[in-house]
């Protein structure tokens, strides 16, 4: 009976509550990826496992001046990208976070783009 | 005294070609009378827009001065480009630790493929570059 009224789009409130929980972030923070609950994180625990691109393709060092390959990981408003967007490691997002202010200092990034 | 420094600065766009020779010969002079070397000198960016408006300009000229000496050179060095007139911005980057970083994953990417090679008597084409017998 449970399975026979759940397919239909009755909103009952065991099945939207079931979703919504599913769907939701979880009231005690699951650990691992899910940890971080706010928007745009907590949906699927895993949101497909993202490789570091510097280790995948063993890309061994960046500077400053390499500013296409900066530029990926800088937002339209000129912000650097969290890690749990991009995928990065965190040697190589210290690294990368390192070398965006350092072109920001010299001019070849901006340091705010169109307001954010 | 075998820090190597990567000194990149930026000349306004209306500078002439030759007053960036005076420039870069007087800092080349700097940098041999406090005992250091250039290693290289890079214009190959030449002038780009700027991300921003740097002392009322949106264009510059970008030099790249690769230098090897003691930091009391490059505070000298810097000390110059400040009072230049028509450098806009500068920025020093200290490479020599990179660069042993970097040489040292090198090192053992290339023994772990020699071993590999090694082991396989098949030569692996990259490293080998042209082999005469190798048919298209």
């Amino acid at each position: 009976m449970a399975e026979e009224t759940r397919p239909t789009a009755s909103p009952t409130a065991e099945g939207g509550a079931e979703r919504a929980e599913r769907r939701g972030p979880r009231p005690y923070g699951q650990g691992g990826p899910g940890a971080s609950r706010d928007a745009g994180a907590g949906r699927k625990f895993f949101r497909r496992k993202k490789v570091c691109k510097f280790c995948t393709e063993k890309i061994d060092s960046f500077n400053y001046k390499d500013v296409r390959l900066l530029a990926q990981f800088v937002a339209e408003s000129g912000k650097i990208v969290p890690r749990r967007l991009t995928g990065v490691c965190t040697p190589h997002q210290r690294r990368l976070s390192a070398a965006i202010k350092q072109a920001r200092n010299i001019a070849l990034l901006p340091f705010a783009g169109r307001a954010s | 005294m075998n820090r190597t420094y990567e000194l990149m600065f930026i000349v306004r766009p209306d500078m002439a070609e030759e007053d960036q020779d005076k420039l870069l010969s007087t800092l080349e002079a700097a940098v041999s009378s406090s005992g250091g070397q250039v290693k290289n000198v890079d214009r190959s960016m030449g002038k780009r827009r700027l991300a921003y408006t740097v002392r009322k300009f949106n264009d510059g000229i970008y030099v790249l001065l690769t230098v090897e000496g003691s930091g009391g050179m490059v505070r000298e060095l810097e000390r110059r480009l400040r009072v230049t007139e028509p450098v806009i911005k500068f920025l020093t980057v200290r490479i020599d630790e990179d660069q042993k970083r970097i040489d040292k994953i090198k090192a053992i990417r290339d023994a772990k493929r020699k071993a590999s090679v090694a082991s396989a008597p098949a030569a692996t084409p990259e490293p080998a570059g042209e082999t005469p017998a190798v048919t298209a």
